[in-house]
């Protein structure tokens, strides 16, 4: 603080200054609490948006060919452009079978006292993660494994069927890894519907089924919709069972055994980068169509109409 | 709520039952027969094995150097913890407590790692890690892992940090209480179930990382689940029991974490946070 | 989809019969017996917890009976669907569907029952006219405020024509002043529709301002039955009296008693007054009067106690007193009175009700 008057009344206008500049940040929500958040928030720039940027721009150097050569060379090499569809057709009918099978078991579920225990079970598999789960199912539908015992012991099988190192090995797989992660999400949203609104239904004439078409379905769809997203872009990206489990040269070579290949088995990065664009593209392309036909659905509360 | 008692209705309930059940026996039917083969002497063509030994850890963890692995394991994994429990509470703190120019953008931000799969970003992600002479290192392999868990431990912090009531830190400025003294003997404690909880969960989530660690660990920068992969890629080389010894090993490692989680934690936590942040 | 609307049962009185529900070990109904008349307004009365909302469920289907019987006219129909039963209903939280805007929502029963597009408008509008929302319909029920979420879960419940409606504290989540302008709306629709009403409710102002008759109920049983006045004026149990107003509860000993009337010995002064349950000379009893009956002379019989507060209501001054023994009383005076002063009390015989009781 100084003596001398002048002086401080040229702090003074100096601390008025800062207090009008503090003000007019605090006043958008910018102050020294807000900068809690850059941290974080720098850290998630560089290690994921500028990485993606790079690779973005990485996929338009191609070591030979011109600016989309990479692209050129991915949509014309039929072992490259062929994992689109071998991807899809393991993602599609697991993602939808799994949602087929949660729709129903969550219904039942949430009229459980005690769901702890199978919620507790069911997401075994979901942290002890794909490489883990491969190998159990190496061991459980292998020839001489459990599950072909038990087919043939019944009477269902007269000899082992072959369930590993092919389709149906990742095929298991995605659906042990992927039934929990999308039962729960559908529980919890079938589980946010007041009860209220189904007993409304019921006194005022609508029957088990009509209660489900009419009430339960319009106002958990948009959450299907969600669950359904994040559920095919997990399976989208499967790759230690499609290695694993699957026969990753031939009917199991998904998109991201290819993007895995050129990056570290041929040291192109550039060409990698470009397929794992054409991989994130095509996640993205699903994803838009579903949350497009989302945006025409009902997307309010669903804990009955008070407020 | 209404409880059916008609046939159909009858019907319908045993068959989403059998379904459910069959799942879940199946799962641990795989889980068990894991168990079984790291603790069986012979296992060919029978139902169970022959006999049954224990010398196949004291052997998994010779061949795969298990010692070193463990402890690289849980570095890189307490490091990333540490971390991104760091920075996740503090930014949560700031996108809970303020409405600023560009938070809908941050939370953007902080949402898409967790939507992306990891090997869809992880392959550029290593490229520059490369470029940096950082992948293949300790430090590669902790940047990498906080990609998804730094904005997990943000959103799962955000509703936490909402329901504690700002009055009580007003109360705490009215009562004389400096910054450092607010952050020590109000927000911590009061933050302290929610960090554990979030802590836990980027923990067992860690150690179950498979994709990034892959693609930017080293020799000397493996984790476990790396390890159980190489190990049962080239599964011929090894003893089937090996390999499944490991696998128990792996298991025990995470699951530890999971049972410990799960006290502070519901289970649909650990899948359905991201869901309800996005579903607006 | 028309069938279960043909096999709905049609009017007719609701009965009753013996209706148990038990969760556990606890019985939450324990056995009640009620006939509700055709076109009636009955209210189901008690605390929470005391059963009432347990029977409107079981009433609409929503709970199997542990035993008993509900019967409407001459069908029994407790073994029926809700949805096969063909009432109306209105809950607490109005539970309208938020996805279906309102014309959709009053519809929702008339679509069910497959009734032609035509017919369900044209019905449709008479409810909303009734409810007067008729340029709301198509509004989504989170767009509207609390008063008029509860005229449509009103215009839903009786748009089908039921036999009958059930209410589950309709009017709890709304305010003080929007609940007093419903309570005469919902009369004014029952009376137009003329469909029996069951309705549920903690209030005792509600019961008894809306209701042709007023079942109290209490721990799963019914306590008494009967129009609002006779309620009020002739509670038959204690707990009764307690849920009208009768606030103060003297216990004593019965001293006489002759032709209804009883003689009781009440904190060293001798009250008389009407019996309402069968009490013996000798025996113990409670006595329940209401502050307004129970009036301070300046001397004389009556309760000796001492004023511990007094203020001004209009017209006429309520006070606290505390009797010798301690009781502490509740009573009106037509002057105001100094605090400390020693006062007597006394209440007209048949403003005074006597219950049987533990006694002092």
């Amino acid at each position: 603080m100084s003596s001398a008057p002048l002086d401080g009344m040229v702090a003074a206008a100096g601390l008025d200054e800062r207090v009008a500049l503090r003000t007019r940040l605090a006043a958008r929500g910018l102050d020294g609490t807000t900068l809690f958040v850059l941290p974080a928030l720098l850290a998630i720039l560089a290690l994921f948006v500028y990485p993606f940027l790079y690779g973005l721009a990485l996929s338009f150097r191609p070591k030979a060919g011109g600016v989309l050569g990479n692209y050129a060379h991915f949509f014309s090499d039929p072992f490259l452009y062929d994992t689109i569809w071998t991807t899809l057709r393991l993602a599609m009918p697991v993602t939808i079978l799994n949602l087929v099978l949660a729709v129903p078991i969550a219904m039942r579920v949430r009229l459980m006292r005690r769901q702890r225990l199978l919620t507790t079970i069911l997401v075994l598999p979901v942290t002890l993660g794909t490489v883990l789960v491969a190998e159990g199912l190496l061991n459980y539908l292998g020839p001489q494994g459990w599950f072909n015992r038990t087919l043939i012991w019944a009477g269902l099988l007269s000899g082992p069927v072959k369930l590993t190192n092919n389709y149906w090995g990742v095929f298991a797989s995605l659906l042990i890894t992927g039934f929990p992660f999308t039962f729960l999400l559908t529980l919890s949203y079938v589980t946010g519907i007041d009860p209220a609104l189904e007993q409304a239904g019921a006194v005022h004439g609508a029957s088990a089924r009509q209660r489900f078409t009419r009430i339960i379905l319009p106002l958990i769809l948009p959450g299907l919709a969600i669950t359904f997203c994040l559920s095919f872009v997990q399976a989208f990206a499967v790759f230690p069972s499609a290695v694993l489990l699957g026969a990753p040269a031939g009917p199991t070579r998904v998109i991201s055994i290819a993007a895995y290949q050129a990056a570290f088995e041929e040291y192109d990065y550039s060409l990698a980068s470009a397929i794992a664009m054409v991989m994130g593209a095509v996640q993205l392309a699903i994803v838009a169509a579903v949350l497009g036909a989302r945006g025409m659905l009902y997307r309010g509360p669903v804990g009955g109409t008070k407020g | 709520m209404i409880r059916d008692t008609g046939l159909g209705s009858r019907i319908w309930r045993i068959a989403v039952w059998a379904v459910t059940i069959l799942f879940v026996l199946n799962l641990l039917a795989m889980i068990v027969s894991v168990v079984t083969n790291s603790f069986a002497t012979r296992w060919l063509g029978t139902w169970l094995p022959v006999a049954y030994t224990t010398r196949w850890y004291f052997s998994a963890w010779e061949e795969f150097q298990l010692h070193d692995i463990l402890i690289v394991t849980f570095q890189v994994v307490f490091t990333v913890v540490v971390v991104s429990g760091l920075l996740g509470v503090l930014a949560a703190y700031a996108m809970a407590r303020r409405d600023f120019a560009g938070k809908r953008l941050a939370m953007l931000v902080f949402l898409l790692p967790l939507l992306v799969p990891p090997i869809t970003y992880g392959i550029p992600l290593a490229t520059v890690l490369y470029q940096l002479n950082l992948a293949g290192t300790f430090w590669g392999v902790v940047l990498a892992n906080l990609v998804p868990t730094v904005p997990f431990v943000v959103l799962v912090m955000i509703p936490f940090i909402e329901q504690i009531d700002p009055r009580i830190e007003a109360a705490a400025r009215v009562f004389g209480a400096s910054t450092p003294q607010l952050f020590g003997r109000i927000l911590f404690p009061l933050l302290l179930p929610g960090m554990l909880a979030a802590m836990l969960l980027v923990l067992v989530r860690t150690i179950a990382m498979f994709e990034l660690t892959f693609l930017t660990a080293g020799p000397t920068s493996q984790t476990l689940v790396v390890a159980l992969y190489y190990a049962v890629f080239a599964a011929g080389v090894r003893a089937g029991q090996s390999i499944d010894a490991m696998a128990v090993i792996y298991m025990v490692a995470t699951l530890i974490w999971l049972v410990l989680a799960l006290r502070f934690v519901n289970p649909t936590q650990i899948v359905a946070r991201a869901k309800q942040q996005s579903a607006h | 989809m028309t069938l279960h609307a043909q096999t709905a049962p049609g009017g007719g009185a609701l009965e009753l019969r013996g209706v148990k529900r038990i969760f556990g070990s606890h019985a939450a109904l324990a056995g009640i017996d009620l006939t509700i008349k055709a076109g009636e307004f009955i209210a189901l009365l008690g605390p929470s917890g005391c059963g009432k909302s347990t029977a409107l469920n079981c009433i609409a289907g929503l709970l199997p009976l542990s035993g008993g019987s509900i019967h409407l006219g001459d069908r029994r129909i407790d073994g029926l669907k809700p949805e096969d039963r063909g009432f109306g209903m209105v809950f607490q939280s109005y539970a309208l569907f938020p996805h279906l805007n309102v014309r959709k929502n009053v519809g929702f029963g008339l679509t069910m029952r497959g009734v032609s597009r035509g017919e369900i408008d044209r019905r449709v509008d008479e409810a909303l006219g009734l409810v007067r929302l008729r340029e709301q319909a198509e509004k989504l029920p989170g767009q509207m405020s609390g008063g008029q979420q509860q005229r449509v879960a009103i215009a839903r419940a009786i748009v089908i024509e039921p036999p009958v409606v059930l209410m589950d504290e309709p009017l709890s989540n709304l305010d003080a002043k929007l609940r007093l302008e419903m309570r005469a709306e919902i009369r004014r629709i029952h009376e137009t529709i003329g469909s029996t009403t069951v309705y549920v409710t903690h209030d005792q102002d509600e019961a008894l301002s809306m209701a042709d008759r007023v079942v109290v109920m209490r721990d799963g049983t019914i306590r008494q039955v009967g129009t609002p006045e006779e309620l009020y004026e002739k509670p038959a149990h204690q707990d009764v009296a307690d849920f009208m107003g009768f606030r103060n509860r003297l216990p004593g000993r019965v001293v006489g008693v002759a032709d209804g009337r009883a003689e009781v010995e009440v904190a060293g002064a001798r009250l008389s007054g009407t019996a309402r349950e069968s009490v013996q000379a000798g025996g113990g009893a409670v006595v329940s009067i209401r502050p307004e009956d129970l009036v301070a002379v300046p001397g004389g019989p009556g309760l000796a106690a001492r004023v511990t507060a007094i203020e001004y209501r209009g017209r006429a001054f309520f006070g606290n007193a505390v009797a010798a023994d301690g009781t502490e009383l509740f009573f009106r005076a037509d002057r105001p009175l100094e605090k400390g002063a020693d006062i007597r009390l006394t209440a007209e015989p048949a403003r005074t009700l006597v219950f049987a009781g533990a006694g002092a």
